[in-house]
């Protein structure tokens, strides 16, 4: 959060941060991601994007522990160099561990704790370990006073940036939908992660508060914690995201930056629709292409 | 041409009689075979049936009446005020708390301090007995045992229906110890709780995979389990027949209450020898047992693993998501509540003297989960006062001897104490759904400490 560690993740950002190899999820005889690999880099947004039931929250879940993959793995390489085999470890632990956080898609706050609560439980392994797991905050030691006091003050910064500061001692069911939203993004980003898993950021929000949400997006990104976003708000991909993949039926259909995908005959036949004996001419024009690289 | 005004009036008077003749009809269609008919055994045994008119026409006219009343008085009535309230601008939460609401916690506390030594004065010590012991003991009992329950149902959101298991590993482990190996309360109160939270884990175990109704069932199955072991495994526990004789609580080892021993504590003090000194002396140890737990809940709340359970109450997926190991804290929502439970099973064995699994039937546990849910879930002082209506409420109704002038001389209104109060649980839940206090204290604010409306607080999935 300060200048020195800009500085130093601004000399360590392009190296990759999330490698995902051949990841295939299978649900019965249903494959929802057939041979998937991308790269994400440090210090980008990269934007996972894709038609509908395309594959891009099974591919979220299998990064964040909720799905255990049926076959790839998933890496994640800390600032410290430290790698991670995320598909080995429980969900709880990518986020404690790992330093990997996530949004959902259903906004999931705990709508009867206040927001500066929600954003507290997201400290709870820092102030977890200040308490002495409880026992020594019982006695009430200045050791677990201090932690508390950083929680709060963390909490204020978030609430600051997400622009809830006035809200902070209401319930975080009372919110509006798109303060909801910030509010989510806010107390992932209070576990202190290295790596920010969105998944559609952007639904339902109106055009003022997806600018918002834009700011604070590259805010985030800027002060050096990498993201992975779902979209489906095609202005808030092209707006924001350094690289984009894009997945239909389980399947990379392209990658690259957003100007490059925008304009790949794959991509727009998976989003308009080709008649069918196009398609094969778009498939065809595109590995010719791919021949010629 | 009648004035508007006049017209709604006499508009609600025929609303408010057709009503009261509809609530009197099905008073009727209800009533006619239950209280309308009666059947005996004549003296030869015959069953033959008399009517009961009179009795029926009672039942259909309080319906008929009350209804009629309802639509036509109480009910605008009722609406006005909120109407004048509404318009006058003044909102009920911004009303200023009077000084019995500001200070309830502390006046409670000392009325409970002097309340044993209130009784002892006005009844003297015999006659104090009853109140002490009937009514305060039993309430702090079921407070305590209430707020143990909280931490796992109120904060933790895991619905367990078996909670009475726990009471029960606490009041053994204090009757087996003390009884084989003549160790003292202050020794075993803690060593019960320490094994009851032992039990709490084992029982957390298989369950943790468990959500809602599931849960429920295994949590009620378990209670049940250590029930049907202590009536079947009979050469440690004795079996039905229970485990008397045993230890009294003595004050911190120094004096005893046995009337032979030589430090016996009225002698002493220089008091008259009665059983109530004991009792007044339990008194404030359940109090104090209390204390601890409340001050403990309190303090929980505030620390991270309070956070967690009630963030697990919340959104279990989404504690998942922030790096929250839910198993741990599930296991330790268990334990804790499960401890409390232990020290109020070890107290409860050293008041009464006696233990057998009778007093550990399912009926308790779901006492107990009552008081909870009536008090409202997680606040304290809402289960206490839910503990004082609920038990003291009960106790209470074996003392309303006036009844018998109103139904007869044959009416014992022990038999109906259950009946009222479920009546007084579906009255209390129709109007205040929350429980006696459904507003959530936050344990962290920023500029000031708002009180979190019921409606926001999820009950958990289990």
């Amino acid at each position: 959060m300060t200048s020195g560690t800009n500085a130093m993740t601004s000399n360590m950002s392009g190296d990759t941060i999330l490698k995902v190899e051949h990841l295939s999820m299978k649900f019965g005889g249903l494959m929802a991601i057939n041979d998937f690999s991308f790269e994400a880099r440090r210090g980008e947004i990269t934007a996972l994007i894709g038609p509908n039931g395309a594959g891009k929250t099974t591919v979220f879940n299998c990064i964040t522990g909720f799905y255990k993959p049926t076959m790839g793995m998933i890496t994640m390489t800390q600032r410290d160099g430290k790698d991670h085999l995320l598909e080995r470890l429980k969900d709880f632990e990518i986020t404690k561990h790992a330093k990997v956080a996530r949004t959902f898609q259903n906004i999931r706050l705990f709508s009867g704790l206040t927001v500066l609560e929600n954003l507290l439980v997201a400290q709870h392994n820092v102030l977890m370990k200040a308490s002495g797991y409880t026992i020594l905050g019982l006695l009430g030691l200045p050791a677990y006073k201090n932690a508390a006091k950083a929680a709060i003050e963390r909490a204020q910064y978030w609430l600051e940036k997400a622009d809830l500061v006035d809200r902070a001692d209401d319930p975080a069911g009372d919110l509006s939908y798109g303060a909801q939203r910030r509010l989510e993004i806010a107390r992932a980003m209070c576990t202190g992660p290295e790596l920010l898993c969105l998944d559609e950021p952007a639904a339902g929000l109106n055009p003022k508060e997806s600018l918002t949400l834009n700011a604070l997006l590259r805010g985030i990104r800027d002060e050096g914690t990498s993201l992975l976003l779902i979209e489906h708000d095609m202005s808030v991909v092209m707006e924001i995201s350094d690289h984009v993949v894009v997945l239909e039926y389980g399947q990379k259909i392209s990658d690259g930056t957003p100007d490059h995908v925008k304009n790949d005959p794959k991509v727009i036949a998976a989003y308009l629709g080709v008649e069918d004996d196009e398609v094969e001419e778009v498939i065809s024009e595109v590995e010719s292409e791919g021949g010629a690289h | 041409m009648a004035s508007p005004s006049e017209n709604t009036q006499s508009g609600l008077m025929a609303k408010a009689v057709k009503e009261g003749i509809f609530a009197g009809a099905i008073a009727f269609g209800m009533f006619l075979l239950y209280v309308g008919i009666e059947t005996y055994q004549d003296i030869d045994n015959r069953l033959v049936w008399r009517t009961r008119w009179g009795l029926l026409a009672i039942f259909v006219l309080v319906a008929a009446v009350g209804r009629f009343l309802t639509v036509g008085f109480i009910k605008p009535h009722i609406d006005r005020r909120k109407l004048a309230k509404a318009k006058s601008g003044v909102l009920e939460i911004s009303e200023d708390k009077g000084f019995f609401h500001k200070h309830f916690l502390k006046i409670a506390l000392i009325a409970l301090l002097l309340y044993p030594i209130g009784s002892v004065m006005l009844f003297g010590p015999q006659g104090s007995l009853k109140y002490v012991d009937n009514f305060g003991i039993q309430i702090l009992i079921y407070v305590m045992l209430a707020w143990g329950l909280n931490i796992v149902v109120g904060l933790a959101g895991l619905l367990d229906l078996g909670y009475v298991a726990f009471y029960a590993v606490g009041a053994y482990s204090y009757a087996l110890l003390s009884a084989n190996f003549g160790l003292s309360f202050w020794i075993l109160l803690p060593l019960a709780g320490i094994l009851a939270a032992m039990w709490g884990i084992i029982l957390g175990f298989p369950v943790l995979r468990l959500r809602g109704d599931y849960l429920a069932i295994v949590t009620l199955a378990f209670g049940e389990i250590i029930r049907l072991v202590l009536i079947n495994w009979t050469d440690v526990t004795q079996g039905t027949f229970g485990i008397s004789g045993i230890a009294k609580a003595s004050v911190f080892g120094i004096w005893s209450f046995d009337v032979g021993s030589p430090n016996y504590f009225p002698r002493a003090m220089g008091l008259a020898t009665s059983s109530a000194w004991y009792k007044i002396f339990l008194f404030y140890v359940i109090l104090a047992l209390c204390l601890v737990t409340a001050y403990v809940t309190i303090r929980l709340r505030r620390m991270p693993i309070g956070r967690a359970w009630e963030a697990l109450r919340e959104d279990e997926i989404a504690c998942r998501s922030l790096g929250i190991n839910t198993v741990a804290t599930k296991l330790t929502a268990f334990a804790t509540g499960a401890m409390f439970g232990g020290f109020a099973g070890s107290f409860f064995a050293t008041r009464q003297g006696f233990v057998s699994p009778e007093s550990f039937v399912f009926l308790e546990s779901a006492v107990i989960l009552a008081i909870v849910v009536l008090g409202g879930m997680g606040s304290l002082t809402g289960i206490a006062i839910a503990a004082v209506v609920m038990v003291g409420g009960t106790e209470l109704l074996r003392e309303m001897e006036f009844l018998k002038l109103i139904f007869g001389p044959d009416f014992t209104p022990e038999l109906y104490r259950m009946l009222l109060f479920g009546l007084a649980m579906i009255i209390v839940m129709l109007f205040k759904p929350r429980g006696f206090v459904g507003s959530r204290e936050p344990t962290a604010f920023l500029r000031e400490r708002k009180a979190v409306s019921g409606s926001f607080t999820k009950e958990g999935h289990g």
